[in-house]
Protein backbone atom coordinates (compact mmCIF):
# COMPACT_ATOMS: atom_id res chain seq x y z
CA UNK A 1 0.00 0.00 0.00
CA UNK A 2 2.94 2.38 0.50
CA UNK A 3 3.54 2.87 -3.26
CA UNK A 4 -0.12 3.86 -3.74
CA UNK A 5 0.04 6.11 -0.69
CA UNK A 6 3.19 7.84 -1.93
CA UNK A 7 1.67 8.43 -5.36
CA UNK A 8 -1.53 9.73 -3.78
CA UNK A 9 0.24 12.21 -1.51
CA UNK A 10 2.31 13.41 -4.50
CA UNK A 11 -0.83 13.97 -6.59
CA UNK A 12 -2.42 16.03 -3.79
CA UNK A 13 0.79 18.05 -3.54
CA UNK A 14 1.04 18.52 -7.31
CA UNK A 15 -2.50 19.96 -7.53
CA UNK A 16 -1.68 22.42 -4.77
CA UNK A 17 1.79 23.38 -6.02
CA UNK A 18 0.82 23.95 -9.65
CA UNK A 19 -2.26 26.02 -8.79
CA UNK A 20 -0.24 27.85 -6.14
CA UNK A 21 2.40 28.71 -8.72
CA UNK A 22 -0.20 29.91 -11.22
CA UNK A 23 -1.61 32.19 -8.51
CA UNK A 24 1.85 33.42 -7.60
CA UNK A 25 2.29 34.52 -11.23
CA UNK A 26 -0.38 37.17 -10.50
CA UNK A 27 2.02 38.96 -8.16
CA UNK A 28 2.24 42.61 -9.26
CA UNK A 29 -0.44 41.98 -11.92
CA UNK A 30 -3.55 41.95 -9.69
CA UNK A 31 -6.40 44.27 -10.64
CA UNK A 32 -5.99 46.23 -7.39
CA UNK A 33 -3.33 46.34 -4.70
CA UNK A 34 -5.73 44.61 -2.31
CA UNK A 35 -6.50 41.78 -4.72
CA UNK A 36 -2.84 41.42 -5.66
CA UNK A 37 -2.06 40.61 -2.03
CA UNK A 38 -5.14 38.38 -1.78
CA UNK A 39 -3.96 36.32 -4.77
CA UNK A 40 -0.52 35.94 -3.21
CA UNK A 41 -2.15 34.83 0.05
CA UNK A 42 -4.08 32.12 -1.83
CA UNK A 43 -0.84 31.06 -3.55
CA UNK A 44 1.03 30.78 -0.25
CA UNK A 45 -1.74 28.67 1.29
CA UNK A 46 -1.52 26.18 -1.57
CA UNK A 47 2.28 26.08 -1.73
CA UNK A 48 2.31 25.45 2.02
CA UNK A 49 -0.10 22.55 1.57
CA UNK A 50 2.06 21.16 -1.25
CA UNK A 51 5.15 21.22 0.97
CA UNK A 52 3.40 19.15 3.65
CA UNK A 53 2.05 16.56 1.19
CA UNK A 54 5.46 16.26 -0.55
CA UNK A 55 7.25 15.84 2.76
CA UNK A 56 4.76 13.16 3.81
CA UNK A 57 5.19 11.41 0.45
CA UNK A 58 8.96 11.39 0.98
CA UNK A 59 8.56 9.88 4.45
CA UNK A 60 6.20 7.16 3.23
CA UNK A 61 8.41 6.38 0.25
CA UNK A 62 11.48 6.06 2.46
CA UNK A 63 14.04 7.04 -0.18
CA UNK A 64 15.08 10.35 1.37
CA UNK A 65 13.36 12.46 -1.28
CA UNK A 66 12.56 15.94 0.05
CA UNK A 67 9.88 18.46 -0.87
CA UNK A 68 12.44 20.19 -3.10
CA UNK A 69 13.24 16.96 -4.94
CA UNK A 70 9.56 16.55 -5.80
CA UNK A 71 8.97 20.19 -6.72
CA UNK A 72 12.16 21.03 -8.60
CA UNK A 73 13.65 17.83 -9.91
CA UNK A 74 10.76 16.11 -11.64
CA UNK A 75 9.76 16.85 -15.25
CA UNK A 76 6.24 17.59 -16.46
CA UNK A 77 5.58 13.94 -17.29
CA UNK A 78 6.17 13.02 -13.65
CA UNK A 79 3.61 15.49 -12.32
CA UNK A 80 0.19 14.05 -11.42
CA UNK A 81 -1.89 17.24 -11.08
CA UNK A 82 -5.19 17.70 -12.87
CA UNK A 83 -5.07 19.77 -16.07
CA UNK A 84 -7.37 22.43 -14.57
CA UNK A 85 -4.62 23.81 -12.34
CA UNK A 86 -1.90 24.04 -14.99
CA UNK A 87 -3.84 26.07 -17.58
CA UNK A 88 -2.11 29.41 -18.16
CA UNK A 89 -3.49 32.51 -16.51
CA UNK A 90 -5.57 34.78 -18.70
CA UNK A 91 -7.82 37.36 -17.05
CA UNK A 92 -9.07 37.89 -13.50
CA UNK A 93 -12.44 36.25 -14.19
CA UNK A 94 -10.60 33.13 -15.34
CA UNK A 95 -8.52 33.15 -12.15
CA UNK A 96 -11.57 33.45 -9.90
CA UNK A 97 -13.67 30.87 -11.77
CA UNK A 98 -10.78 28.39 -11.67
CA UNK A 99 -10.27 29.05 -7.96
CA UNK A 100 -13.95 28.50 -7.31
CA UNK A 101 -14.06 25.29 -9.37
CA UNK A 102 -11.01 23.94 -7.52
CA UNK A 103 -11.83 25.14 -4.02
CA UNK A 104 -15.48 24.03 -4.19
CA UNK A 105 -14.02 20.56 -4.71
CA UNK A 106 -11.00 20.79 -2.41
CA UNK A 107 -12.95 22.10 0.60
CA UNK A 108 -15.31 19.14 1.08
CA UNK A 109 -12.55 16.77 -0.09
CA UNK A 110 -10.02 17.95 2.50
CA UNK A 111 -12.76 17.96 5.11
CA UNK A 112 -13.35 14.26 4.38
CA UNK A 113 -9.58 13.62 4.26
CA UNK A 114 -9.22 15.14 7.73
CA UNK A 115 -11.09 12.03 8.96
CA UNK A 116 -8.74 9.67 7.10
CA UNK A 117 -7.49 6.60 8.92
CA UNK A 118 -3.98 7.78 7.99
CA UNK A 119 -3.01 10.27 10.68
CA UNK A 120 -0.37 12.09 8.57
CA UNK A 121 -2.84 12.85 5.79
CA UNK A 122 -5.59 13.71 8.27
CA UNK A 123 -3.39 16.27 10.04
CA UNK A 124 -2.41 18.07 6.84
CA UNK A 125 -6.02 18.09 5.66
CA UNK A 126 -7.25 19.50 8.97
CA UNK A 127 -4.88 22.46 8.55
CA UNK A 128 -5.58 22.94 4.84
CA UNK A 129 -9.38 22.81 5.08
CA UNK A 130 -9.48 26.13 6.97
CA UNK A 131 -7.37 27.79 4.31
CA UNK A 132 -9.44 26.42 1.45
CA UNK A 133 -12.68 27.51 3.13
CA UNK A 134 -11.53 31.08 2.59
CA UNK A 135 -10.61 30.31 -1.04
CA UNK A 136 -14.22 29.23 -1.65
CA UNK A 137 -15.54 32.36 0.00
CA UNK A 138 -13.18 34.77 -1.75
CA UNK A 139 -13.59 33.32 -5.24
CA UNK A 140 -17.37 32.91 -4.84
CA UNK A 141 -17.83 36.54 -3.81
CA UNK A 142 -15.85 37.64 -6.85
CA UNK A 143 -17.66 35.35 -9.29
CA UNK A 144 -20.99 36.68 -7.98
CA UNK A 145 -19.89 40.28 -8.52
CA UNK A 146 -18.25 39.66 -11.88
CA UNK A 147 -21.21 37.67 -13.22
CA UNK A 148 -23.75 40.16 -11.95
CA UNK A 149 -21.49 43.15 -12.68
CA UNK A 150 -20.74 45.07 -15.85
CA UNK A 151 -21.30 43.77 -19.39
CA UNK A 152 -17.57 43.20 -19.71
CA UNK A 153 -17.11 41.38 -16.40
CA UNK A 154 -20.12 39.20 -17.19
CA UNK A 155 -18.84 38.40 -20.69
CA UNK A 156 -15.42 37.47 -19.31
CA UNK A 157 -16.89 35.30 -16.54
CA UNK A 158 -19.05 33.38 -19.01
CA UNK A 159 -15.99 32.89 -21.24
CA UNK A 160 -14.03 31.55 -18.26
CA UNK A 161 -16.80 29.08 -17.37
CA UNK A 162 -16.88 27.87 -20.99
CA UNK A 163 -13.09 27.52 -21.10
CA UNK A 164 -12.73 25.71 -17.77
CA UNK A 165 -15.81 23.47 -17.76
CA UNK A 166 -14.21 20.62 -19.78
CA UNK A 167 -11.60 20.25 -17.00
CA UNK A 168 -14.09 19.73 -14.15
CA UNK A 169 -14.65 15.97 -14.46
CA UNK A 170 -10.97 15.15 -13.98
CA UNK A 171 -11.22 16.40 -10.38
CA UNK A 172 -13.45 13.42 -9.65
CA UNK A 173 -11.39 10.74 -11.42
CA UNK A 174 -9.74 7.97 -9.40
CA UNK A 175 -7.22 5.42 -10.64
CA UNK A 176 -6.89 1.87 -9.32
CA UNK A 177 -4.30 2.89 -6.72
CA UNK A 178 -6.50 5.59 -5.29
CA UNK A 179 -9.53 3.28 -5.26
CA UNK A 180 -7.57 0.85 -3.10
CA UNK A 181 -6.90 3.72 -0.68
CA UNK A 182 -10.62 4.55 -0.66
CA UNK A 183 -11.41 0.93 0.15
CA UNK A 184 -8.88 1.06 3.00
CA UNK A 185 -10.52 4.16 4.50
CA UNK A 186 -7.47 6.30 3.76
CA UNK A 187 -8.68 8.43 0.82
CA UNK A 188 -12.16 9.96 0.48
CA UNK A 189 -14.36 8.78 -2.39
CA UNK A 190 -14.30 11.59 -4.95
CA UNK A 191 -17.69 10.53 -6.31
CA UNK A 192 -19.23 11.32 -2.93
CA UNK A 193 -17.84 14.87 -3.16
CA UNK A 194 -19.55 15.60 -6.50
CA UNK A 195 -23.02 16.45 -5.12
CA UNK A 196 -21.43 18.91 -2.66
CA UNK A 197 -19.45 20.53 -5.49
CA UNK A 198 -22.60 20.72 -7.64
CA UNK A 199 -24.52 22.44 -4.86
CA UNK A 200 -21.79 25.00 -4.15
CA UNK A 201 -21.31 25.85 -7.83
CA UNK A 202 -25.04 26.09 -8.55
CA UNK A 203 -25.61 28.37 -5.55
CA UNK A 204 -22.84 30.73 -6.65
CA UNK A 205 -23.94 30.74 -10.29
CA UNK A 206 -27.53 31.51 -9.25
CA UNK A 207 -26.38 34.51 -7.22
CA UNK A 208 -24.14 35.56 -10.10
CA UNK A 209 -27.17 35.32 -12.47
CA UNK A 210 -25.14 32.85 -14.54
CA UNK A 211 -25.81 29.35 -15.79
CA UNK A 212 -23.69 26.29 -16.33
CA UNK A 213 -22.26 26.23 -19.88
CA UNK A 214 -24.92 24.86 -22.22
CA UNK A 215 -22.49 23.63 -24.88
CA UNK A 216 -20.99 20.54 -23.30
CA UNK A 217 -17.43 20.30 -24.58
CA UNK A 218 -15.53 17.00 -24.51
CA UNK A 219 -14.04 16.40 -21.08
CA UNK A 220 -10.27 16.92 -20.95
CA UNK A 221 -8.23 14.54 -18.86
CA UNK A 222 -4.81 12.90 -18.57
CA UNK A 223 -3.03 14.88 -15.87
CA UNK A 224 -3.23 12.07 -13.31
CA UNK A 225 -1.28 9.81 -15.67
CA UNK A 226 1.29 12.46 -16.58
CA UNK A 227 -0.21 13.52 -19.93
CA UNK A 228 -0.10 17.29 -19.58
CA UNK A 229 -0.49 20.36 -21.73
CA UNK A 230 2.72 21.94 -23.02
CA UNK A 231 1.91 24.86 -20.72
CA UNK A 232 2.94 22.81 -17.68
CA UNK A 233 6.42 22.17 -19.07
CA UNK A 234 6.81 25.88 -19.78
CA UNK A 235 5.64 26.76 -16.29
CA UNK A 236 8.00 24.23 -14.67
CA UNK A 237 10.97 25.46 -16.73
CA UNK A 238 10.43 28.86 -15.18
CA UNK A 239 9.72 27.51 -11.69
CA UNK A 240 12.60 25.01 -11.57
CA UNK A 241 15.42 26.87 -13.32
CA UNK A 242 17.06 28.33 -10.21
CA UNK A 243 17.04 25.11 -8.19
CA UNK A 244 18.42 23.16 -11.16
CA UNK A 245 21.11 25.68 -12.05
CA UNK A 246 22.30 25.81 -8.44
CA UNK A 247 21.45 22.47 -6.78
CA UNK A 248 21.19 22.77 -3.01
CA UNK A 249 21.16 26.56 -3.11
CA UNK A 250 19.54 28.33 -0.16
CA UNK A 251 18.35 31.94 0.10
CA UNK B 1 -24.32 50.42 -3.56
CA UNK B 2 -24.92 53.96 -2.38
CA UNK B 3 -21.47 55.23 -3.35
CA UNK B 4 -21.27 56.04 -7.06
CA UNK B 5 -17.63 55.02 -7.48
CA UNK B 6 -17.20 51.30 -8.28
CA UNK B 7 -14.40 50.84 -5.71
CA UNK B 8 -14.99 53.27 -2.82
CA UNK B 9 -12.59 53.64 0.09
CA UNK B 10 -13.13 51.90 3.45
CA UNK B 11 -11.37 52.57 6.76
CA UNK B 12 -10.12 49.42 8.48
CA UNK B 13 -10.04 48.78 12.24
CA UNK B 14 -8.56 45.62 13.69
CA UNK B 15 -8.65 44.13 17.16
CA UNK B 16 -5.39 42.44 18.06
CA UNK B 17 -6.73 40.39 20.97
CA UNK B 18 -9.99 39.86 22.79
CA UNK B 19 -10.47 42.65 25.31
CA UNK B 20 -8.51 45.25 23.36
CA UNK B 21 -10.27 47.99 21.38
CA UNK B 22 -10.39 47.98 17.58
CA UNK B 23 -7.67 50.28 16.28
CA UNK B 24 -7.51 52.08 12.97
CA UNK B 25 -4.81 50.49 10.80
CA UNK B 26 -5.38 51.82 7.28
CA UNK B 27 -7.80 51.71 4.40
CA UNK B 28 -8.76 49.53 1.42
CA UNK B 29 -10.63 49.97 -1.84
CA UNK B 30 -13.48 47.49 -2.30
CA UNK B 31 -16.78 47.36 -4.21
CA UNK B 32 -18.92 46.76 -1.10
CA UNK B 33 -18.82 45.97 2.62
CA UNK B 34 -18.40 42.19 2.25
CA UNK B 35 -15.46 42.58 -0.08
CA UNK B 36 -14.01 45.33 2.10
CA UNK B 37 -13.81 42.90 5.04
CA UNK B 38 -12.07 40.36 2.80
CA UNK B 39 -9.65 42.95 1.44
CA UNK B 40 -8.89 44.10 4.99
CA UNK B 41 -8.28 40.50 6.03
CA UNK B 42 -5.94 39.94 3.09
CA UNK B 43 -4.01 43.20 3.44
CA UNK B 44 -3.82 43.83 7.21
CA UNK B 45 -4.03 40.45 8.99
CA UNK B 46 -1.43 38.36 7.13
CA UNK B 47 0.82 37.96 10.16
CA UNK B 48 -1.73 37.05 12.80
CA UNK B 49 -2.42 40.66 13.80
CA UNK B 50 -6.13 40.33 14.29
CA UNK B 51 -9.05 38.46 15.82
CA UNK B 52 -11.70 40.89 14.53
CA UNK B 53 -12.11 43.40 11.72
CA UNK B 54 -14.35 46.45 11.35
CA UNK B 55 -14.68 48.35 8.09
CA UNK B 56 -16.42 51.71 7.75
CA UNK B 57 -17.06 53.66 4.53
CA UNK B 58 -14.48 56.45 4.53
CA UNK B 59 -17.23 58.79 3.40
CA UNK B 60 -19.08 58.10 6.68
CA UNK B 61 -16.24 59.47 8.80
CA UNK B 62 -16.90 63.00 10.04
CA UNK B 63 -13.58 64.73 10.67
CA UNK B 64 -12.75 67.87 12.60
CA UNK B 65 -11.75 70.87 10.50
CA UNK B 66 -7.95 71.35 10.43
CA UNK B 67 -8.55 75.12 10.22
CA UNK B 68 -10.22 75.01 13.62
CA UNK B 69 -7.37 73.33 15.41
CA UNK B 70 -6.47 76.55 17.26
CA UNK B 71 -9.83 76.83 18.95
CA UNK B 72 -10.35 73.08 19.36
CA UNK B 73 -6.98 71.91 20.62
CA UNK B 74 -4.63 74.79 21.36
CA UNK B 75 -6.37 75.86 24.61
CA UNK B 76 -5.55 72.56 26.31
CA UNK B 77 -1.79 73.12 26.06
CA UNK B 78 -1.86 75.62 28.96
CA UNK B 79 -3.88 73.40 31.30
CA UNK B 80 -1.24 71.11 32.68
CA UNK B 81 -3.32 70.73 35.86
CA UNK B 82 -5.62 68.40 33.93
CA UNK B 83 -2.87 65.80 33.91
CA UNK B 84 -2.98 63.65 37.06
CA UNK B 85 0.66 64.38 37.94
CA UNK B 86 0.17 66.56 41.04
CA UNK B 87 -0.91 63.91 43.46
CA UNK B 88 1.32 62.26 46.05
CA UNK B 89 0.60 58.57 45.91
CA UNK B 90 1.23 56.69 49.19
CA UNK B 91 3.81 53.96 48.86
CA UNK B 92 1.29 51.37 50.09
CA UNK B 93 -0.73 51.84 46.90
CA UNK B 94 2.05 50.37 44.89
CA UNK B 95 2.07 50.41 41.12
CA UNK B 96 -0.80 52.31 39.49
Amino acid sequence: MSAELTAYSISLADDALVLGHRLSQWSSLGPTLEEDIALSNLALDLIGQARLFYTLAGQIEGKDRTEDDFAYFRDAGDFRNVLLVELPNSDFAHAMVRQLVYAAFAHPYLDALSRSSHSGLAEIAAKAVKEIAYHVRHSAEWVIRLGDGTDESRRRTIAALDALWPYVDELFEMDAGERSLVAAGIAPDRAAIRPVWDRTIDNVLREATLERPSQVAVARTGGRSGRHTSDLAAMLADMQVLARAHPGVTW
Amino acid sequence: MTDKTPMPLWEVFIRARSGLPHKHCGSVHAPDATMAVQAARDVYTRRGESVSIWVVPSAAIIASDPNEKDQLFEPTSTKAYRHPTFYDIPDEVGHM
